[in-house]
Parts: structure tokens; C-alpha cells; sequence
């Protein structure tokens, strides 16, 4: 058996070992990932509504004052 | 706020300060994280002999161990945020709490089940109801009670003080996962690694297991970096400092 072969067989133990070590690397990437991902989630929404601010303020600055339904 | 407090402390409360602080330590933090973490693992696996009476199962201690370590002590650090929360109410302790909350939980879920992986073939069973055992399940129980009841309220704020007093009640739990295997000699074994006197494991096997302790530790410091900067974010949206960000990244 090879040296590498001797390494990943973890003298029996690897179906124990191995999940351990893929459990403890698949729940901090996940744990690394997930606030990039809201991140970019908050400033998208902050973003679109700075813009919808200014459509609204645009808007009141041309028509000063707002027609009354009619009766 | 009581003036025995350092001025540099007061400001580095406020949230933009602490933005930009956290912004500038949490690529360092990582950095190291992931090369302790490295050289922990290339001891742990490679260099430490095989356990005489073990074999190489062993080697699951260099996650399980340090992630059970990092349990206790997140639990620890979101329970005294969570007080200061309450008592001084400061939005950045409060955020604090609220974002170590799940990277405790992903640490607990971690120790649970790579412990689970070790017990299969040490102990013949995956899962016993042994006081150890037992006390980390309600443990990870805690922290998904703080995040369920944070996100239960249509208020941030009033949700993370809600949570913040569970939190707070909760940390009675850390000394009884701590000295459960001292109180109740159930299954688990009691602790190898002693702080102030001799650990009862060799050298080579000990350096490795340290490593990977501090490795975690700074892992949590850049997690949290990480996720304190986005709640910041998202709590301040309306101030300028929180929009000029959102301009900037808009360009890029």
C-alpha cells in the first residue's frame, strides 16, 4: 500500500474520519457564505429604494400641487 | 453612559466606527484562521501518531474538540453581550449577540455529530443519552431558541432584546456542559487537556489540537466581522454612512 493510499485509509477508520473532517469544512463554508450573500442582498434593496426616493421626490418637485378628485 | 468608560471604546460602539474597524481586521483574522488552521491539520492528520488504543479515530479530536471548546465559549460571549444589550443598550452589543448566535449553533452542530462519528466506533453507538451528550444537544437547543425568537419579531431591536434575555438565562447550560462529565460519570470521557497543569496527552498529539483552538478562535472573530458588518447594514440603512456604501459598491 502506498503511502498516500495508507494516509486516506486511516487504518480502518476513514468512513469515521473523513466525514468528520468534510461535516466540520461544509457547515464554515456554508457559514462564510451565507452573510456575503445577504450583504449583497441588503445593499440591492437599499439601493432600489434610494432610487425610488428620488423618482418620488422628482416627481413632487414638478407638479407643486396635487389635482383634487372630483366629486 | 458612565464616564469610567475609555473614550476609544464609547467610539468604536458607534456603528460606521465599528464598520470600518471590523472591515480592516477581518481579512487578518481569516488570514490566520486559515493558516493555523493549515498547520493544525497537517500535524493532526499527517505528523501525530496513530492512538495506541484508538488507532487514527482519533483524529477526529482536532475538530471535535476545539469545535466543542468554541461552543461554550460563543455561548459565553453572546450571554455577556447579551447583558450589556439589556443594561446599557447598545446597538452594537446587540448585534454582537444576535450574529454569534449562529455561528455557535454551526459550532455545536459540529461537535455533535463529528462527536457521533467518533462514539460509532469507539463506543459501539452513535448517540447515548450521557450527560455530556446531553447538555451540548440542549446547548445547540439555546442557540436556535435565540435565533427563532430574534427573527420571531417584526422589530429587530425588540427582537434582539427578547432573545438577548434568553440568551441570558441560557448560559447556565456552559458550566453544566463544562463539568458534566466531572458531576455525572456517565460515558464520556473526562478532560484531557488541562490549562494549568499536565495535560494527559503527548506533545505531538497536543500542539496540533492548540493550533487548531486558536484557529478556531480567530475564525469566529472574522465570521462575526463579517456578519456584524452586514447587520450593521441592514439596521442602518436611512443614515448617510450606510447609503454612501451603498453608492460605492453600486459603481463597482
Amino acid at each position: 500500500m502506498s503511502a498516500l493510499q495508507h494516509f486516506f485509509a486511516m487504518g480502518g477508520y476513514a468512513a469515521y474520519v473523513w466525514p468528520a473532517y468534510a461535516l466540520f469544512f461544509i457547515v464554515l463554508i456554508a457559514d462564510t457564505i451565507a452573510p456575503r450573500v445577504r450583504r449583497q442582498h441588503v445593499l440591492r434593496e437599499l439601493r432600489a429604494r434610494l432610487a425610488r426616493q428620488q423618482v418620488r421626490q422628482g416627481r413632487a418637485g414638478s407638479i407643486s400641487t396635487p389635482t383634487p378628485p372630483s366629486p | 453612559m458612565a464616564n469610567w468608560i475609555p473614550l476609544w471604546l464609547h467610539k468604536l460602539g458607534s456603528p460606521p466606527t465599528f464598520y470600518r474597524f471590523a472591515g480592516t481586521l477581518q481579512p487578518w483574522a481569516m488570514a490566520l484562521a486559515l493558516l493555523l488552521g493549515a498547520i493544525a491539520l497537517y500535524g493532526g492528520l499527517v505528523l501525530a501518531p496513530a492512538d495506541y488504543q484508538q488507532g487514527d479515530a482519533f483524529r477526529i479530536i482536532y475538530i471535535h474538540v476545539p469545535s466543542a471548546w468554541m461552543s461554550m465559549f460563543i455561548y459565553a460571549v453572546m450571554g455577556v453581550a447579551s447583558f450589556i444589550a439589556l443594561v446599557w443598550r447598545i446597538k452594537l452589543a446587540e448585534v454582537v449577540a444576535m450574529e454569534s448566535a449562529p455561528i455557535g449553533a454551526a459550532f455545536t452542530f459540529i461537535t455533535l455529530v463529528t462527536g457521533s462519528l467518533w462514539g460509532k466506533p469507539m463506543w459501539g453507538t452513535w448517540w447515548t443519552w450521557d450527560a455530556r451528550l446531553t447538555s451540548e444537544l440542549v446547548l445547540l437547543f439555546l442557540f436556535l431558541g435565540v435565533i427563532g425568537l430574534y427573527h420571531a419579531f417584526e422589530d429587530r431591536r425588540q427582537g434582539a432584546r427578547a432573545a438577548a434575555f434568553l440568551a441570558i438565562i441560557g448560559i447556565i447550560n456552559v458550566p453544566i456542559v463544562h463539568f458534566s462529565v466531572n458531576w455525572w460519570n456517565t460515558l464520556h470521557q473526562g478532560s484531557t487537556v488541562n490549562v494549568f497543569g499536565q495535560s494527559k496527552i503527548s506533545g505531538a498529539m497536543l500542539w496540533p489540537l492548540l493550533t487548531m483552538v486558536l484557529a478556531t478562535k480567530f475564525y469566529y472573530a472574522a465570521s462575526l466581522f463579517r456578519r456584524v458588518r452586514t447587520d450593521l447594514l441592514a439596521l442602518e440603512g436611512g443614515k448617510d454612512w450606510v447609503r454612501k456604501i451603498a453608492e460605492e459598491e453600486a459603481d463597482r
